[in-house]
């Protein structure tokens, strides 16, 4: 079956359709990462987006009820190059077509996904329509043109879970620990932290949720946090009460700048708790910390991206996935740059100069990507120590 | 860290000859390195022995020694030079056995320098099994089981643990020699047995089998700081079980997720830091149970390698520019990278195509050798290909591979019979993936396959996919349609079935380039030519369109001008009005065409560039500078057929094209090429034709009174007899379709002569067998010149140590000549400008002579680069094919300031390597068909210690004193009555079988006596196995049925003692001898050799 992808610019991309019909609209983005797309389609800092895979072949190992962080797909459209309806992979469950199909998202294959990057490069993310049942290319760019965009849109409110609840071992990290056990080495450092036991203490931590991706939950769970998830129209009154050793902020989707109530409820929490903020969380942290954000001309989304740690001076090779950014140059003196993007120079961490409180831009718990920065889960445990 | 100041000169080794499992990737990595370390400002001392490399060319280093690649010789250099530090991780696993041996013994303590990039700790600890093996348990990571031993008493024992089947690894063997997968005891015994003989440390690895396993390699690096990136991964297609080198390999991985690729990064950052390279590149195999995901670390190689060169190509990462750097003490985070010119080094590439890399073997000139692909590794080169899917970039790596496949084709294995299948599948070989192609063809579903081969489904499905599209182009109603396009006339009447079946044709012809199919293999499917496809689809608006490497899969703006064809919506290369020239090179290195022509097509870019051309470069080769994208201004990583180059040739509309540097795979194009309009510069194709063509060359030889050897065309065997009769026997046969001395013979009598009809060639009318008469004991000559057109200058001229009849890549040769008289001199040049003038050469031109009886003959004429350019250029301190590129390009020799011949004051000779300890049980004698993967130089002022050099140099230390094995045919008894009197004389002691032990008795010469095989014990083979013989001189009779000489020659290889079967091979050793007895030898740099020129 045909599908038309059209650009807000008037571009068009026809190509075949996978996964499921219809019709969808969002903001067209890139990502460079090689491996790891169910990872991708499932993390909730993509909604509102078409993703474009820059990576040619996709589907190659299939799907797995491990790989996901979160309920399901979150985006809202998918774009390959070549989609390969054979799977090949010991832990495979389903074809990348079957699994989108369930879950109701369109794909595209077969379209020149390099053309389709350059041109969101050059001019920069721009909104799409995505679209198996209306084929006419000027339609489509109409409806791309008028879709609203994400600045301003609080994306978080379609992604936050509806009530608190507590994050069990059992979830999901087993599912994933057990099969790479299973398989490998007698002493492993499978699990996906590096060759770490879980420490035996336990920390309380509340988990404001714009949108956790899995992996964090599973990351703060092997370093011996007990995680409350929590919705994001909680308040600092509301966490406070709970009495937890740390509040750590989510990943999410959009632009921080609407989601004012959990600006309010950081500020709240300044100063009265460790904070450990990732993506949005740390840009939501920087706006209450008294910073401005900005939108990124076509975002950093892949696995390859260098940061360096100022404080050692080493880099990290980091997972990123993000399209606005907290401008380095706003930040009030209260706060240190920890980390900056080698590519761009952009701000990528930062730490109070008087509070345990720090963020980091990318993403230390990978998934996909490496594992370079997963010593930040242990930082945020020893801070929880040290107060 | 910014760069160390406490170093100022490095010394840098090179890998030596190319040999198999040691091409041109290190020429690449070593020259990488210089370019980058000078341009910091140190001085750099070179040591390589290999004449053919870019590296060894003077501007690369300040003092370059083409000297012996040896522990005894590299402190000669250390002595001279004193550097402060050595770089030991570029130059292959010579180089860095080399390093260790210098470190070990201490010779690098005693004159303070420095190991770089990897100490020796690290070295060892990466190269040491046990060390090794302990080092992964410590951290935590499974190897498979295993066991050491020395002896084999000690693998017996290790066996009972490990059971069958098991590998056998010898330890600091190159691309694994002598390795191998025992299935029995039987051979598991022969097998650790001839392991033991091949190990320098005498030490085997006795290994778990992970056969039927994935096989996976990563590229990793590190700095100074600690920080450590994964270049580049990469899948092999075959399983475990058949060597990387000898695999079908993709980059990047594509079969496993995210979650198993971050736990094998994780591994190899930790084993890269356990074993403690400092600095620099390192490569890391692991193998993964396809049905659990169980991974093993199987091996790691703490320098750059085969594989990091195709990582740097594949992902446009420089891997050993960047080791050098970081070995000097900058961090990954202080190189820019040069790509994207604005983001740094420190990353890791992320691309947005598929790289396939497909080896190229050369079985055929090793006929008798088992064809199972092993351990070990057999092949001699290797193509790569960028498309944007597998099926595009394996079909693009097909027709690269210039094997006459233009894809995967229909092949005449599509007949094999059902039954034969599945050994064929299942017992790795050179064709399996034809074979998994006629199994798809015939319906074998893809778990069968899977079954017999291992290799992963994924890979089988898209074989499948292009199997089953093509049976869709085949299908009646698709030929309909395709056929009446073609024809054109044939669609009728209406407009709108002509745009009808336009659109239908359109979209088949469409997928079928987005498939990687060639405009061959279509015109192949529909019975016409590829230019019939062309047209078709050119009408049609289907053209190849150029993607960028660009590292960071359109992230970043790309700098560097690297692309790949594609068959997509947007072409991204934007051609310069600039004047440009472009070069086509060698393709994949095989026997008879490797390193010295990529040196050819370096050179043509490197001049060009300086005379204000644009450069254009098409190669497929991953291991060669030439697809450095640092030495044209635009590199195309294209398969070298019309096709593709046509498509290169129509988007940058270059001024010219220069086919007659690369060897014979641009030649071969330069016909159809200049039909389509492609201006060739240099000699023109009809010229070359005219040299090639055996009656037009006779014409212009008869024309300027040169002489010939008499020989005659047969189309069948019945009339080769006659000829060959007339002749005279022994006569030289050979096909009149291949080059390179393919399938050519020395014929001795008519029995092997119908045996040669019969066997070797299928002779036609199409197809003659041309028959000469052989020349015996004549003295062969090669001549480089070049020529503007008018004025021609000899570049140089080599004599032969062997007589003529020996394929001159395979003999050892003199520049100058050492025992030509001036007149002899005088006529080879006076006939070498006649044969330029006539020929109207315009560039190189290489000509071969055989003199006898003081006649000249001319055997070859090659208005060409040929394979000794780099060689003479070297001796001679000219760089002969860099101005032979700016008179093609329209300069004369005046204005490139080369009027006048050279002749040096000093000797050089070039020797040839073999590749027989790969080829077991294949014939080992030399002959009109090349065999040498590589060649040394040796420089001195005296003739027999410059042969003492290169023999030296290829890995044969000449003995001072011994024992010395003499047998010889009857007819050469006479000669080697003054060779075996000079032994004795220098102290020698003879071995001699009973005829040769009376010559030599009535000569006054005392032997030890050996009896003939098979006549009593003890024979030479016991001598030989004992160590208790030093030097062999064993001339073959030329009779093919007396198999004991073979074995000789094979056993002397094997357990590496000297063995020459030429008397005039022996002459030359034994002078060798003498001058090495006479004093110790010295080592001097090429820019002082060039001095003494001036």
């Amino acid at each position: 079956m045909t599908a038309i992808l059209a650009l807000a610019d008037g571009t068009i991309f026809e190509g075949e359709q996978f996964g499921a019909t219809g019709e969808t609209l969002g903001e067209v983005v890139f990502n460079t990462s090689m491996t790891g797309y169910q990872e991708v389609l499932t993390d909730p800092s993509y909604k509102g987006q078409i993703v474009t895979m820059t990576y040619p072949l996709i589907g190659n190992y299939g799907c797995n009820e491990a790989d996901v962080e979160s309920i399901g797909p979150q985006v809202e459209g998918f774009v390959v190059r070549e989609y390969s309806a054979y799977y090949s992979n010991w832990r495979s469950k389903w074809s990348l077509d079957s699994y989108l199909s369930e879950h109701g998202i369109i794909g595209i294959q077969g379209i020149d996904t390099r053309a389709l990057t350059r041109r969101l490069r050059v001019h920069g993310v721009m909104n799409g329509c995505l679209s198996t049942e209306d084929l006419n290319p000027k339609h489509l760019v109409e409806k791309a043109k008028a879709w609203r965009g994400l600045v301003g849109w609080d994306l978080v409110q379609r992604v936050t879970c509806p009530s608190s609840y507590a994050w069990q071992k059992s979830c999901q990290s087993s599912v994933i620990s057990r099969q790479l056990q299973e398989g490998s080495v007698t002493s492993t450092n499978i699990s996906l932290t590096e060759n770490r036991k879980p420490k035996t203490e336990n920390y309380k931590v509340v988990a404001l949720d714009f949108g956790i991706k899995y992996n964090i939950l599973r990351q703060l769970t092997e370093h011996g946090c007990q995680v409350q998830v929590v919705p994001a129209k909680t308040t600092a009154e509301e966490i406070l009460a709970a009495e937890p050793d740390g509040v750590f902020l989510s990943n999410g989707p959009g632009d921080p700048m609407p989601v004012d109530y959990a600006i309010e409820t950081i500020q709240g929490l300044i100063g009265k708790k460790p904070l450990f903020g990732i993506c949005l969380g740390h840009q939501l942290l920087g706006l209450a910390l008294g910073g401005k954000t900005f939108k990124l001309k076509f975002g950093h989304r892949g696995a390859n991206q260098p940061v360096k740690h100022l404080e050692t001076d080493r880099v990290e090779i980091t997972s990123q996935n993000h399209g606005f950014c907290v401008d380095i140059d706003s930040l009030p003196n209260s706060v240190d740059v920890t980390h900056i993007n080698l590519n761009d120079d952009t701000l990528e961490g930062i730490q109070h100069r008087a509070y345990p409180i720090f963020s980091v831009q990318y993403h230390p718990e990978a998934s996909p990507g490496p594992h370079d920065a997963s010593y930040l889960f242990s930082r945020f445990t020893e801070m929880m120590d040290e107060c | 860290m910014p760069k160390r100041t406490d170093i100022e000169k490095i010394l840098i080794i090179g890998s030596g000859a190319i040999i198999i499992g040691q091409a041109c990737e290190f020429d690449y990595s070593g020259t990488q390195a210089c370019k980058a370390l000078k341009e910091e400002g140190y001085e750099i001392t070179l040591v390589n022995s290999n004449p053919a490399t870019i590296m060894t060319d003077p501007d690369f280093a300040d003092q370059t020694y083409i000297e012996p690649i040896t522990a005894d010789t590299v402190e000669l250099v250390i002595a001279k030079e004193r550097p402060q530090a050595l770089l030991p991780t570029l130059g292959g696993q010579t180089a860095l056995n080399v390093s260790v041996e210098l470190a070990e013994s201490g010779v690098l303590e005693k004159y303070g320098v420095e190991l770089i990039g990897a100490k020796l700790p690290a070295i060892q600890k990466a190269e040491d099994r046990a060390l090794f093996k302990e080092a992964m348990t410590k951290i935590g990571l499974a190897v498979p089981q295993s066991g050491i031993a020395h002896s084999v008493q000690e693998a017996l024992a290790i066996i009972e643990q490990i059971g069958f089947p098991a590998i056998i690894r010898p330890a600091f063997t190159l691309g694994g020699t002598g390795g191998g997968i025992a299935y029995n005891i039987e051979e598991y015994e022969k097998m650790v047995t001839a392991g033991l003989a091949l190990s320098p440390i005498s030490e085997l690895l006795i290994e778990e089998s992970v056969i039927g396993w994935k096989e996976f390699e990563l590229e990793v690096m590190r700095d100074g700081a600690d920080n450590v990136v994964i270049i580049c991964s990469i899948e092999n297609v075959d399983a475990m079980g058949v060597h990387t080198g000898d695999s079908i390999t993709v980059a990047p991985i594509q079969t496993l997720t995210d979650k198993e690729y971050q736990l094998m990064r994780d591994s190899a950052i930790k084993i890269i830091r356990e074993i403690g390279v400092d600095t620099g590149g390192s490569n890391i195999q692991f193998a993964v149970d396809p049905k659990t995901g169980k991974q093993v670390v199987i091996e790691m190689n703490p320098r750059v390698s085969r594989s990091s060169a195709l990582a740097s190509k594949a992902t446009g990462f420089p891997i050993a520019k960047i080791a050098a750097k970081l070995a000097v003490g900058y961090n990954l985070d202080e190189i820019p990278n040069d790509i994207t010119a604005e983001t740094p080094a420190c990353f890791e590439p992320t691309i947005d195509y598929v790289v396939v890399k497909i080896p190229r073997w050369a079985f055929e000139k090793f006929q008798g050798t088992d064809e199972t692909l092993t351990t070990q590794m057999k092949s001699v080169g290797e193509a790569m290909a960028i498309g944007r899917t597998f099926k595009e970039a394996l079909q693009k790596g097909l027709r690269s591979l210039e094997t006459g496949w233009s894809g995967l084709d229909n092949h005449p294995l599509d007949a094999l019979p059902l039954s034969e299948l599945p050994s064929k599948l299942s017992i790795p070989n050179v064709k399996r993936i034809f074979y998994i192609k006629a199994a798809l063809a015939r319906g074998m579903s893809i778990e069968e396959i899977y079954a017999y081969t291992h290799i992963d489904p994924f890979f089988l499905y898209n074989l499948k996919e292009i199997v089953d599209f093509e049976k869709i182009l085949s299908e009646p109603d698709t030929r309909q349609h395709i056929e009446q396009r073609l024809q054109g006339s044939g669609i009728s009447h209406a407009p709108s079935d002509y745009e009808t079946n336009g659109a239908v044709t359109k979209k088949l012809l469409h997928q079928a380039k987005q498939f990687g199919f060639s405009d061959r293999q279509l015109g192949d499917i529909y019975d016409v030519s590829e230019e019939a496809i062309r047209e078709c689809r050119k009408g049609l608006g289907i053209e190849a369109t150029f993607k960028t490497v660009d590292t960071c899969a359109a992230e970043f703006e790309a700098e560097t001008p690297y692309y790949y064809s594609t068959c997509s919506s947007e072409d991204e290369v934007r051609p310069s009005d600039k004047p440009k020239i472009m070069i086509l090179g060698g393709g994949p290195n095989r026997i008879g065409q490797g390193i010295e022509f990529d040196y050819c097509c370096v050179h043509a870019a490197l001049a060009l560039k300086t005379d204000g051309y644009e450069t254009i470069m098409v190669n497929s080769n991953p291991e060669t500078v030439s697809t450095d994208y640092d030495t044209s201004d635009r590199l195309y990583f294209e398969p070298l057929t019309c096709e593709d180059v046509l498509n290169i040739y129509h988007k940058e509309k270059p001024s010219g094209v220069i086919v007659q540097f690369g060897g014979q795979t641009p030649l071969n194009l330069a016909l159809s090429l200049k039909d389509a309009g492609v201006p060739i510069i240099g000699t023109s194709p009809e010229d070359i034709a005219r040299s090639e063509d055996r009656q037009l060359f006779k014409a212009v030889l008869d024309d300027i009174g040169l002489m010939q050897s008499p020989n005659g065309t047969a189309t069948s065997s019945e009339e080769a007899a006659p000829i060959a009769a007339a002749l005279g026997y022994p006569v030289i046969v050979r096909p009149s379709y291949v080059l390179g001395g393919r399938a050519m013979q020395i014929v001795y009598d008519e029995e092997l002569l119908h045996e040669y009809m019969q066997t070797a060639v299928q002779a036609s009318p199409e197809h003659p067998v041309l028959i000469d008469k052989y020349l015996e004991e004549a003295i062969e000559v090669d001549v480089d010149a070049i020529s503007d057109g008018n004025l021609t200058v000899i570049g140089g001229i080599m004599e032969h140590i062997e007589e003529a009849g020996i394929h001159s890549g395979d003999s050892d040769c003199v520049l100058p000549p050492y025992t030509l008289v001036d007149e002899q001199i005088e006529n080879l040049k006076t006939f070498t400008y006649a044969l330029a003038k006539a020929l109207r050469v315009r560039g190189l031109m290489n000509v071969q002579y055989a003199i006898k009886n003081d006649e000249i003959y001319v055997l070859e004429v090659n208005p060409r680069a040929s394979r000794t350019i780099p060689f003479v250029s070297k001796a001679i301190g000219v760089p002969l094919a860099k101005l032979a590129a700016r008179v093609m390009a329209g300069k004369t020799l005046a204005e490139v300031g080369f009027t006048r011949e050279i002749e040096p004051a000093y000797f050089s000779v070039k020797a040839p390597v073999f590749p027989f300890n790969r080829f077991p049980g294949s014939n080992t004698r030399l002959g009109p068909e090349m065999k040498s993967t590589g060649e040394v130089m040796g420089i001195d002022t005296d003739v027999s210690r410059a042969f003492a050099k290169a023999q030296k140099a290829c890995g044969y230390t000449l003995p001072l004193s011994g024992k010395v094995f003499i047998s010889v045919k009857n007819k050469d008894k006479r000669a080697i009555i003054f060779i075996a009197k000079k032994l004795t004389d220098m102290g020698f002691e003879l071995i001699a079988t009973h005829g040769t032990a009376k010559v030599l008795l009535r000569n006054g010469m005392e032997s030890e006596l050996v009896f003939s095989i098979g006549k009593g014990r003890p024979t030479i083979h016991d001598y030989i196995k004992n160590h208790a013989v030093d030097l062999i001189i064993n001339t073959p009779t030329g009779d093919l049925h007396r198999p004991n000489e073979l074995l000789i020659r094979e056993m002397a290889i094997a357990h590496d003692i000297p063995i020459f079967s030429t008397i005039p091979g022996a002459a030359a050793a034994v002078n060798a001898i003498d001058a090495l007895q006479r004093g110790d030898i010295t080592v001097t740099p090429l820019q002082d050799y060039f001095q003494m020129l001036q």
